[in-house]
């Protein structure tokens, strides 16, 4: 019971917090490159359009913020078993990413929110660049954590603990690298379709209106990077399952709903199964599985039953596959949000190419519904990541059940519900403030970038 | 590099370390937070008040989170024990400082009265409860907390509120308000700023009373238990002495001196606690032979010698750039036309 509650608990907070974290990852690198823009090229319309988004930034940024300091002593919290099992190896990036992300991050932030007139123009701008940094540090760190879970390397067992013997190991480790690629392309992504989804809103400004030509420029640069980001993000992807293909084969199979061992394995668009595991009904297309996973036609891919007996001689008798119908449909509901992504973007591109933008009022529809298909992508593919990892908490070492604290039930179930409660307000805060900002005069924003007035003032801020 | 026992005893002082810096910042967002409703009298007023804070409370509380992960990197059985035995309690000030954190972002994005209302209260609250239940929490790390064999719970939220741990609880909550207060005199002016330093005078006698007495039941309780730790007597004394000059610091105007004070008085009150401790990491109230010592919880040589290097590398590096936050941010903040050396104007992010 206090197992279920603390595994429901724990996907509540992260997935979450995962909600904003890309927003945030890859706004403050798109306000960098607009600020940048707008002081290499002395151009305001730039300069008005960072400061735009960086008002949607700084909100994403704040329930980023708050729901991130949760997950912080989340481990402790419900984990403790696992904690005190992985502390060893698992503590040394996360207290790392404190010192070199966290910080880095919340200082320079505030020295960027409160700084604009004390700071030159130059050092403006290297504030926002180092947050930037921050953020994408603080994600290398955390993967790196999290793929130490989904595949153990550098450390020896000793005395009922993981322990450390090679920190490079960790770092370098196959599983991070091509996770950190992923997440942070996705992010860049994520932040590129909510620039899209605003910018393609607000074109349909007056055509005399200055706010018409600079949403254009906004909604054409937005899409080039979804369709770039996305594209290459599906490109790491695939390099992740041929990773997975050869470090958690179950997962892979899961994903796939195969069940049985095939040469030249075909893909499942469809599989409607029963739960003792068989196949009920199937629409499959050949050889595209054996592609994905090994590059080759007739490469092998092999099966959740095959799988089952060969870890169940290894670890002992036991149900090893995870929950089958979350990893199907989850792996699918990202793949699927991706291939519209690409699709939108797409379209954007043309239409740009074409000097029709802003003209259709069906893509100005999709580009807006386009905002929600990154949030479901990433969240999917981290119920994807793991739930397939599951009955594992940190795979062929440490089952979940034997990770949770000795929390009685009744403690998770409030603290559970309590954050449902919190993070739903949070979330409508969020979303109101979201659109608020999304329709603020573009006239009001900012001051023009070579103002020249340098004394320093004491402007309230908050 | 030093004997095992050498490096893990630096690491708990390194984590002693990070969380009197956690409460030597952070302390004075509490307080001021805390002195929200009573040192402003409009909402400019208010507004002069959160800026203060504004630019520096996410970098203040990155020292928790980096706490947080020391602990768990350095100690996962204490991090483990600790957070998962103080379940609700945590739960409580992780649910205030997200409301808290949601206020500062939040408050100005709209001009509706209600709303305004709404999140000075969250941060009033926000504030005040974390600096009451830090303090509750860590007289029971002194004091002992319900551990039977192999670092079992056996208790629950009610037995970590007893005397003692209220006393502490309002020892800090005074200690951090104080300490907002000779914050405010240091960073405001006009009205706010005389308003602090009224109530930094009242507040410091009976601060002064209170941490007294905490720290005295501490020694008391100690001795009968013999935990004493390290603690040499001079740390408290000097501790209480400073606390004793407050009042006439803030009374003379020595403003930056009234605020280097109560920061010295946070710093000697955690640093007595954290000695206290020495050379456990918990205390069972159930029996000595349950404590849980530094080396017993300590990660292994090898992680402890990588997050050295890290922490020699890196720490200086963040000292540096939030010194330079604060040097950039040192004129006070004031409503317009309060003081001659600054003007207002409105910013536009
Ligand atoms: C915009 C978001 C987004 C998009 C469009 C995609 N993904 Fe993804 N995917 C993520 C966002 C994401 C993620 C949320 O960032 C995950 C969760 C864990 C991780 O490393 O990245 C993830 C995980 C993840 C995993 C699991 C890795 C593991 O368990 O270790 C695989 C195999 C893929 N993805 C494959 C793909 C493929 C083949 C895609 C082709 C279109 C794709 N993803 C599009
Ligand atoms: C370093 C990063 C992460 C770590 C260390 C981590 C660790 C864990 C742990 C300990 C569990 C509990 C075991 C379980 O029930 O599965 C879990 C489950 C889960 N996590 Fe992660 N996680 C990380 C990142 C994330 C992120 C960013 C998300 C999503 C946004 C996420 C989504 C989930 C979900 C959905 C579950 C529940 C799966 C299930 O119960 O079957 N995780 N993770
Ligand atoms: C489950 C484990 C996780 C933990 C313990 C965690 C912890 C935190 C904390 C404490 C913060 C607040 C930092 C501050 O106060 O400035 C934060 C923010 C952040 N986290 Fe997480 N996080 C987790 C998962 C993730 C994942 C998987 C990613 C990225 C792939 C991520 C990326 C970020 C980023 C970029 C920020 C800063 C931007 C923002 O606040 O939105 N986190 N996280």
């Amino acid at each position: 019971m206090a197992l279920d509650l603390a595994r429901w608990q724990f996907a509540i907070v992260t997935v979450f917090h995962f909600f904003f974290v890309p927003m945030t990852i890859g706004l403050a690198f798109l306000v960098a490159v607009m600020q940048t823009l707008a002081l290499v090229r002395k151009d305001e319309t730039w300069d008005r359009l960072s400061r735009f988004f960086g008002r949607i930034f700084l909100i994403s940024l704040a329930v980023g913020v708050v729901t991130g300091i949760v997950l912080e002593f989340e481990f402790g919290l419900n984990w403790s078993a696992f904690s005190i099992f992985v502390g060893n190896i698992f503590g040394a990036p996360l207290a790392i990413e404190g010192l070199l992300a966290f910080f880095l991050e919340s200082t320079f932030i505030g020295l960027w929110i409160f700084g604009r007139e004390r700071l030159s123009p130059r050092l403006h701008l290297a504030t926002i660049w180092l947050v930037s940094i921050g953020t994408i540090l603080s994600a290398f760190f955390i993967l790196a954590a999290n793929a130490w879970m989904q595949h153990p390397v550098g450390y020896t067992v000793e005395g009922g603990q993981a322990v450390l013997t090679n920190f490079w190991a960790v770092l370098a480790n196959s599983t991070l690298w091509a996770s950190f690629l992923h997440t942070v392309l996705a992010a860049l992504a994520t932040g590129g379709a909510l620039v899209l989804g605003i910018s393609v809103w607000r074109v349909r400004a007056a055509p005399d209106d200055p706010e018409r030509a600079a949403f254009r420029r906004a909604t054409a640069f937005a899409a080039a990077l979804v369709l770039v980001t996305v594209v290459l993000t599906a490109i790491a992807g695939d390099f992740q399952a041929r990773l997975l293909d050869v470090q958690q084969p179950m997962k892979m199979a899961a994903a796939e709903a195969l069940y049985n061992t095939q040469n030249g394995a075909s893909f499942s668009l469809l599989t409607i199964g029963n739960l003792s595991g068989q196949p009920v009904f199937q629409i499959r297309v050949p050889h595209l599985l054996s592609l994905i996973a090994d590059m080759s036609w007739n490469g092998q891919v092999v099966g959740i039953n095959q799988m089952q007996a060969a870890e169940a001689a290894k670890y002992g008798a036991g149900n090893y596959a995870p929950v089958l119908w979350l990893t199907y449909w989850s792996f699918r509901a990202m793949v699927g949000a991706g291939i519209l992504m690409i699709a939108v973007s797409a379209w954007g591109v043309w239409l740009w190419w074409r000097k029709q933008l802003g003209a259709g009022r069906w893509f100005r529809r999709a580009a807006l519904a386009g905002i929600v298909l990154p949030i479901i992508a990433n969240a999917s593919g981290w119920i994807f990541t793991e739930a397939g990892r599951q009955p594992w908490i940190v795979y062929g070492l440490m089952q979940t059940a034997k990770g949770v604290s000795t929390v009685g039930a009744g403690d998770v179930a409030l603290t559970t519900a309590a954050f449902v409660v919190v993070y739903t307000t949070l979330a409508v805060l969020a979303v109101v403030l979201v659109l608020r900002a999304a329709r603020h005069p573009f006239d009001e924003i900012g001051v023009p970038p070579d103002d020249t007035d340098t004394t320093p003032a004491t402007g309230l801020v908050y | 590099m030093a004997t095992y026992t050498g490096l893990s005893a630096l690491w708990f002082s390194l984590i002693g370390l990070l969380w009197a810096g956690y409460f030597f910042l952070e302390g004075f967002d509490f307080g001021v937070g805390t002195l929200l409703p009573f040192v402003s009298k409009d909402d400019l007023d208010r507004r002069v008040v959160i800026n203060t804070i504004g630019p520096v409370w996410d970098g203040n509380e990155v020292w928790l989170l980096t706490a947080g992960g020391a602990t768990f990197a350095a100690f996962p059985l204490w991090y483990a024990t600790v957070f998962s035995g103080f379940y609700l309690a945590l739960f409580l000030i992780l649910a205030a400082l997200i409301f808290r954190g949601m206020a500062f972002e939040f408050r100005h994005k709209r001009e509706d009265a209600k709303w305004v209302t709404w999140w000075d209260r969250a941060i009033f609250w926000g504030s005040a409860l974390p600096a009451l239940l830090w303090g509750v929490a860590f007289a029971d790390f002194v004091h002992g907390v319900p551990l039977a064999a192999n670092a079992t719970w056996t208790g629950n939220f009610f037995d970590l509120v007893k005397p003692y741990a209220l006393l502490g609880g309002l020892s800090t909550l005074a200690l951090f308000t104080l300490h907002g207060a000779t914050y405010l005199g240091l960073k405001t002016d006009g009205d706010v700023r005389v308003r602090a330093h009224k109530i930094a005078l009242r507040l410091a006698p009976i601060t002064f009373v209170l941490v007294a007495a905490f720290l005295a039941w501490t020694y008391q309780t100690a001795h009968t238990m013999h935990h004493e730790g390290l603690v040499p007597p001079l740390l408290p004394i000097v501790g209480l002495l400073v606390l004793a000059g407050v009042g006439w610091l803030v009374r003379d105007r020595l403003e930056g001196w009234a605020f280097i004070a109560t920061a010295v008085v946070i710093v000697a009150f955690f640093a007595t606690l954290f000695l206290n401790l020495y050379p456990n990491v918990l205390i069972s109230s159930v029996s000595p032979h349950f404590d849980i010592t530094i080396v017993a919880s300590a990660s292994h040589r090898y992680t402890l010698e990588v997050m050295s290097w890290v922490a020699l590398i890196f720490t200086p590096l963040v000292l540096l750039y939030q010194s330079w936050t604060y040097w950039i941010f040192k004129k006070r903040v004031s409503r317009p036309g309060d003081a001659s050396e600054t003007q207002h104007s409105p910013t536009n992010v």
